[in-house]
């Protein structure tokens, strides 16, 4: 059958470039820096290590390791405003408090995935939280860069439908 | 000619809502010669306009204006502002819905007598049988071109009905087939041959599946007799003091109030919209709202028992290319009380694009448990659950005490709380549909809950008895004899059956009888 390419292309975008898995993430100045992603983001509003959490923790609400963290960054970046700056730097302190009482290490230097959950799951029914985890649902699910990378090919009509292109091909049955 | 009637020219029938009974209604009326105005809440979208995008054909289409929810329902909780997944457009929940057309089975037009006292069901017969809806049913398949009926061959089944099929036959299951739908398999009356586009939601591109949007309203305006006012949304009917009904109070495209004269009403705004409307014409003749002696009107609100099953296998199926729900095991659908439940439940495919699936396979849901769904989404299949749920009074539709929409109306709460028999039966098909694709090899398998309701039944019923309904089995009101329901909101129980058939062969018949009604004087 017809399967698609899920393999990340460079894709360019004005504040965003680059490929390639998740890497670490560096505070330089007003920026959270990329670089094996070669991005950057300026942070205006926020402080920048929060916009760092931030986007640590929509990867931990939604972990796909397939995708890079320039696509947690876009979908994360419309909290760095005035409205939005005193519940989110609230949340990171009191996300960092959480976790600096397990063994002195801020949320985000947490190396492990099961720790940050846990702490999470502690917040989870906080509004922050769930208003990131329901934005999320659009800002990082709708972003159609990264449907093909789940191997969904989105808009078909243009295309003239899937008559001719595998609507019927499964071969494994 | 398109038409364009007076608002003081009181010899129209006034229809209210252009989907698949007021389009088909209003269509009919005016082949038939009788002026008529549809009056509908949206705007006009044509198929050129229609987006391959989910959410952004949600904002196009889709009925956002404010309702509030009650009930246990798990819709109440997931999507407290959004009831119901149906359509503000002309051709209403037509540009939506998948096509599925079924018959009501002869049985269920008489739940009360099969089914017997219900704890907690407020069960009635239909005043009408299958027999005497089969020429009905007849005609709403050849006018929508249903496939597997007047000689119209199947769809041809896609990846998601593959798999579907070869599990069907594992479990042992007899009548799986790419289903009774109203999409052309080849080209038809002037509409194209299905491209397997997929997006069936979105509203179709190529026009392959019926809609009263261009299947039906362009006709009936080419006959000189129907005008179709977008934009419009009725507020409120007005009666003289005889208890007639004589025009309809709307809001036009700019929020100016328009009165517009009728001889005879239709309302035909689904089943949330309808009783809401009749509630808030009342009046100090109808202190509890229009047509509401029997106190029923916004009760015994159904939405079919649904849910989903979406499985991951170890290889691909891309479930979302081609027609979404051409295909569907109905050994299930009958009355078979040793399952532990009554009524019966129809399996069709489904699926739904990366950002749907998102909202949807498991509302509130985060963590590595909920990515490791997406993470498979072109390896996944899945169906979706129809089944008969159980009227109950409580479940319905009330006017908001305190909230009010733009123009200054009480908005509708829709409570719904799931029967013991709605979770029976979904339980049991949980199970069958997870069966189903571990026979053919599934790793995964995720019971999804229901999303909001796009069959909105049961809240203007249809009876016998004047105490027990709001319509007779004409869909006339038991209590205002020019004022009709049209919709889907007079159905008396829900069947197994997706109800857009059934809808259509009822308006059919309608226009029928408003017409005969005429002739005679009668209206």
């Amino acid at each position: 059958m017809r399967i698609i390419d899920k393999t990340p292309k460079v894709s360019r975008r004005n504040f965003l470039a680059g490929g390639g898995a998740a890497a670490a993430l560096v505070i330089s100045g007003s920026a959270v820096m990329c670089p094996v992603e070669a991005w950057g983001l300026d942070v205006k509003v926020l402080k920048p290590e929060t916009m760092r959490t931030l986007i640590k923790l929509a990867r931990d609400i939604y972990p796909h390791d397939r995708l890079g963290d320039r696509f947690y960054a876009i979908a994360m970046k419309g909290y760095d405003e005035t409205g939005q700056k005193a519940d989110a730097e609230a949340f990171v302190a009191k996300l960092d408090a959480k976790a600096k009482a397990v063994n002195g290490a801020a949320y985000a230097n947490h190396p492990w995935e099961a720790t940050r959950s846990e702490l999470l799951r502690e917040l989870q029914g906080d509004a922050f939280f769930q208003k990131v985890r329901g934005g999320l649902v659009t800002g990082l699910y709708n972003q159609p860069e990264i449907w093909p990378l789940f191997g969904y090919e989105g808009e078909s009509a243009a295309k003239g439908g899937y008559i001719n292109r595998g609507f019927g091909n499964i071969d494994w049955l | 000619m398109v038409a364009k009637f007076e608002l003081n020219n009181e010899g129209v029938v006034v229809i209210i809502g252009s989907g698949a009974s007021g389009g088909t209604l209003g269509t009919d009326l005016a082949l038939a010669g009788i002026d008529t105005v549809i009056l509908e809440a949206g705007p006009r979208v044509e198929i050129e306009d229609f987006v391959n995008d989910e959410w952004k054909s949600f904002s196009q289409i889709a009925w956002l204006d404010q309702r509030t929810t009650s009930g246990n329902w798990r819709v109440h909780k997931d999507f407290a502002g959004l009831p119901a997944w149906i359509v503000r457009a002309v051709g209403g929940t037509t540009i939506h819905w998948a096509g599925a057309s079924l018959r009501f089975q002869d049985y269920e037009f008489k739940a009360k007598t099969h089914y017997g006292d219900v704890k907690g069901a407020n069960l009635l017969d239909w005043p009408i049988t299958l027999t005497e809806m089969e020429p009905w049913y007849d005609k709403a398949e050849d006018r929508m071109g249903v496939t597997r009926t007047n000689g119209i061959e199947g769809l041809p089944g896609n990846n998601n009905f593959k798999v579907l099929k070869a599990g069907a036959d594992k479990l042992g299951y007899k009548e799986c087939h790419t289903g009774r739908m109203a999409i052309n398999s080849a080209p038809r009356h002037g509409r194209g041959g299905c491209q397997q586009i997929g997006f069936c939601f979105q509203g179709c591109k190529s026009g392959a599946k019926w809609s009263t949007l261009y299947a039906e309203i362009p006709k009936g305006e080419d006959s000189g007799h129907l005008e179709v006012r977008p934009n419009c949304h009725v507020m409120k009917i007005e009666h003289d003091d005889k208890g007639k009904v004589t025009a309809v109070v709307y809001a036009d495209k700019d929020g100016k109030e328009q009165r517009q004269k009728a001889r005879v009403v239709c309302v035909a705004g689904n089943s949330i919209e309808s009783p809401r409307l009749l509630l808030n014409s009342a009046s100090k003749l109808f202190p509890n709202g229009l047509a509401n002696s029997s106190g029923m009107v916004g009760k015994n609100y159904m939405r079919h028992m649904t849910g989903s099953v979406y499985a991951i296998f170890e290889k691909p199926v891309h479930m979302y290319r081609g027609t979404t729900m051409a295909g569907i095991i109905r050994d299930e659908a009958r009355h078979d009380p040793s399952r532990g439940f009554v009524g019966g439940y129809e399996l069709e495919t489904l699926s739904l694009g990366l950002p749907f699936m998102a909202a949807f396979l498991n509302p509130g849901g985060w963590g590595r448990e909920f990515t490791s769904a997406l993470d498979n989404y072109d390896k996944m299949a899945g169906l979706w659950i129809v089944g008969e749920d159980m009227p109950q009074e409580q479940n319905g539709v009330t006017l908001h005490k305190e909230v009010k929409d733009k123009n200054g109306l009480p908005v509708p709460n829709v409570h719904f709380d799931d029967h013991p028999n709605d979770i029976a039966m979904r339980t049991h098909a949980y199970k069958q549909g997870t069966a189903l694709y571990e026979s053919v090899g599934a790793t995964a398998i995720y019971p999804t809950p229901p999303y909001p309701s796009t069959h909105n039944l049961g809240t203007n019923r249809m009876s016998e008895k004047p105490k027990d309904g709001v319509v007779n089995k004409w869909g006339q009101t038991h209590d205002i004899k020019n004022l009709f329901i049209a919709d889907g909101s007079q159905f008396t129980t829900g069947g197994a059956e997706n109800p857009t058939l059934t809808i259509v062969a009822l308006a059919t018949r309608q226009a029928d009888t408003i017409r005969n009604m005429m002739s005679k004087g009668e209206l």
